[in-house]
């Protein structure tokens, strides 16, 4: 009987509810966004989502937890083939080709074609648009976009007689503080390696900041061309590999992407490479002041970007994609692209946001936080290109054989390059 | 209308109550089948471009693929070093937690716990075990004075590496199958056995191993299945990684379909894997039921 009424109550008020709303046609929104597990970002997402509701009260926006970047583009092209694709999705800037060819996703241009929303798509950094366009088309929006920095122990490197506050600036000094920094007991074992560059996962991307100085390119605009075995690429894996094999001041095989700011705060690597988005980790768990630093150089400087972009779905209605538009254009503004940026460690996504009071405050805060910018105007795209998990993986597994010592690394490149050109052969016609 | 027969009714009665088991195995367990093995004769369809039939082409495509052959390889070896140690180590634990010792419930606890815990849970404290330097396993052996060793890293050892994961977590098991079984075991044999003067080794060898016989099979074919069914600690630790050194096959499956979205020929490997699953169960049952004895 209790339930009955209950039942009435909630059905009246679910028709109250639905009455005015129904005035103002409301527009729902689902966005898939990569976490793996609940926590502070989720809670940020949230709020970004409440804020817009008070602003925009006919777009409703349910965040839909989708796990890990991998697991959510599973479940949007799942859904885009079943015909219920979400409105919008924050995927993988190098995703874009796969979605492309997917028949996924709708350019960004064409639902924003205002002059005032032109100029909001030209005030990102340009660094970050290089994986949001091709084919003169903008495909995805940046939203929570990184880059690879240099972490060095200033504690380590004052024991080491080097100057603390000054990360090494070319290969050369790498090479150089790394052997100061490396350190043998007694029985020939190494109890503290001069550097260590993740190779587990995704070496692709950690390799791009070695070809990239180097001054070579893997991959056309158009995404149909890879240039895995040309010099340039070969030598900056040749500097790789000497890392441990020549050198002996990384560890030998591959190095775990996931233990290594650990290895880090253990004080068993003095210099790592990794991701800005590790800058509030490594800050909470450093027992000991560090140095953020761009990555070294050698014939120019260079890293490549990394991270998510928004992307809007098709079969959607044009009402939907509108408002899906509205919701990016509204969380990509200065001031909450700021806030995200200090609740997160990714890098703000459009110079403007650097220039809001909040992002001045942080930066005096944390002045670690600059150089991820800075190293923006030397950035270059991450790779990309169609059929693109399979191409990279061409490579990783090419990058890998060379650090296990299983190929040379001209071997090893002239494989990937081989294997890369038979899967995109088919793009080429 | 005439009633119907008496047996006939019985029939109907008998399908009718099969029905939900049969229409619930039909859809989730045949239908997916039977569909997956129709569609690795078609190319995957992408975008605006459909499905055409292809016929044999995925399966040739099969042969040129080093990967493939590498991951299949490699669970050839991963069955080979998970399955006969932890039978063996299931059958030791049972044996040991069968007998009258202090602490026999903690311990049968303690051995069944890696079977409690999540796989993935597993492979992340595993990861950390393996950590070059001040991993546990290398604070052990560096306190041994032995060298520093990269497991995950190495292509020669992140197999076995993560074989001793599959058998930690799986040898647990299948002691609660063993330990089940020697308890349905009577005694009196024991005692007879020593009456006769058998040593334990004998009375292991001719009565106790013997009679185990059912469940070695029913274990061995478990355990078949979970090392073609265990991956989630491939993703954790090394995602295939040095250089397909640890890919295994259903891991290579999950990348072609999920990660390159190449359904067709992800359909055809699946076939392929079926195939040997099936081929495998069926000379068991086979022959090793001949040799077994139930009671």
């Amino acid at each position: 009987m209790i339930r009955r009424n209950l039942l009435q109550a909630l059905a009246a008020a679910v028709v109250a509810a639905a009455v005015p709303a129904q005035a103002q046609k409301p527009v729902e929104l689902n966005l898939y966004y990569p976490v793996a597990v609940g926590g502070p970002v989720t809670k940020t997402i949230d709020q970004m989502a409440a804020d817009f509701e008070k602003e925009n009260p006919g777009i409703k926006v349910k965040p839909i937890y989708s796990g890990t970047y991998q697991e959510s583009i599973v479940k949007a092209l799942t859904a885009h083939k079943s015909g219920q694709p979400p409105h919008l999705a924050v995927l993988l800037s190098t995703d874009m080709f796969t979605l492309i060819d997917e028949d996924a996703i709708v350019p960004i241009d064409g639902l924003a074609g205002s002059a005032e929303d032109k100029q909001w798509l030209g005030g990102f950094f340009d660094s970050f648009m290089l994986n949001s366009r091709t084919g003169g088309k903008t495909w995805g929006v940046p939203f929570q976009r990184s880059t690879i920095v240099l972490y060095w122990n200033k504690e380590l490197f004052k024991e080491a007689g080097l100057d603390p506050e000054k990360g090494p600036q070319s290969w050369d000094e790498m090479v150089e503080f790394a052997k100061k920094l490396t350190k043998t007991d007694a029985s020939g074992n190494v109890s503290q390696w001069g550097i260590k560059i993740p190779s587990s996962g995704f070496p692709y991307w950690l390799f791009q900041g070695l070809t990239t100085p180097n001054g070579a390119v893997l991959m056309n605009e158009a995404g149909n061309e890879t240039y895995y075995d040309k010099p340039e690429v070969v030598e900056a894996l040749q500097y790789w590999v000497d890392l441990s094999a020549k050198h002996k001041v990384m560890p030998a095989g591959v190095i775990e992407w996931g233990t290594t700011p650990k290895d880090f705060f253990e004080k068993k690597a003095a210099m790592i490479w990794t991701t800005t988005g590790n800058l509030t980790n490594i800050r909470t768990n450093a027992g000991f002041p560090f140095g953020v630093a761009m990555l070294p150089e050698k014939k120019r400087r260079g890293s490549p970007t990394g991270g998510g972009n928004f992307y809007v779905f098709k079969k959607t209605s044009p009402e939907e994609q509108a408002a899906a538009v509205k919701f990016i254009k509204w969380t990509t503004a200065p001031q909450r692209a700021a806030q995200w940026s200090i609740a997160t460690g990714y890098v703000a996504v459009t110079p403007a946001a650097w220039d809001t009071p909040e992002m001045k405050k942080y930066v005096q805060e944390v002045p670690q936080a600059t150089v991820a910018r800075d190293q923006l105007e030397h950035s270059v795209a991450e790779l990309s290109t169609h059929e693109n998990q399979r191409v990279t993986k061409a490579l990783n597994d090419g990058l890998q054989a060379a650090l296990t010592g299983s190929k040379p690394p001209e071997q090893a490149m002239k494989d990937a390059q081989r294997e890369a050109d038979r899967i995109l052969r088919a793009h080429r016609r | 209308m005439t009633a119907f027969r008496p047996s006939v009714q019985a029939q109907i009665t008998g399908w009718l109550l099969l029905l939900p088991a049969l229409a619930l195995l039909a859809m989730f367990t045949h239908w997916p089948a039977v569909a997956t093995a129709w569609h690795s004769f078609f190319s995957t369809p992408k975008g605006s471009r459909p499905a055409v039939f292809v016929g044999l082409e995925n399966y040739q495509l099969m042969l040129e693929d080093d990967v493939f052959w590498q991951a299949l390889w490699n669970n050839f070896w991963f069955a080979l070093g998970t399955i006969p140690t932890s039978i063996a180590i299931a059958i030791a634990m049972a044996l040991w937690v069968n007998g009258r010792i202090a602490g026999r419930g903690f311990l049968r606890m303690a051995y069944f716990t890696p079977t409690v815990l999540p796989m993935i849970a597993v492979a992340n404290i595993w990861l950390f075990f393996y950590t070059p330097q001040y991993g546990l396993l290398e604070q052990i052996t560096g306190a041994l004075g032995f060298p520093s060793h990269n497991w995950l890293g190495d292509r020669h050892t992140v197999l076995g590496a993560t074989i001793v994961v599959a058998i930690w977590k799986e040898a647990g098991f299948f002691m609660i199958f063993y330990l089940a079984a020697l308890q349905q075991i009577s005694p009196t044999l024991g005692e007879a056995a020593a009456l006769e003067g058998a040593s334990r080794w004998q009375y292991f060898r001719r009565v106790l191993f013997p009679l185990l016989m059912p469940t070695t099979l029913f274990v061995l074919i478990n355990a078949l299945i979970n090392s073609v069914r265990m991956v989630d600690h491939i993703f954790v630790m090394t995602r295939g990684g040095p250089d397909n050194a640890s890919a295994l096959l259903l891991y290579y499956i999950y990348q072609v379909g999920f990660s390159f979205w190449d359904s067709a020929y992800a359909a055809a490997l699946t076939v392929v894997v079926l195939t040997i699953l099936g081929v495998t169960a069926f000379v068991k049952f086979r022959f090793l039921d001949r040799r077994t004895h139930y009671q």
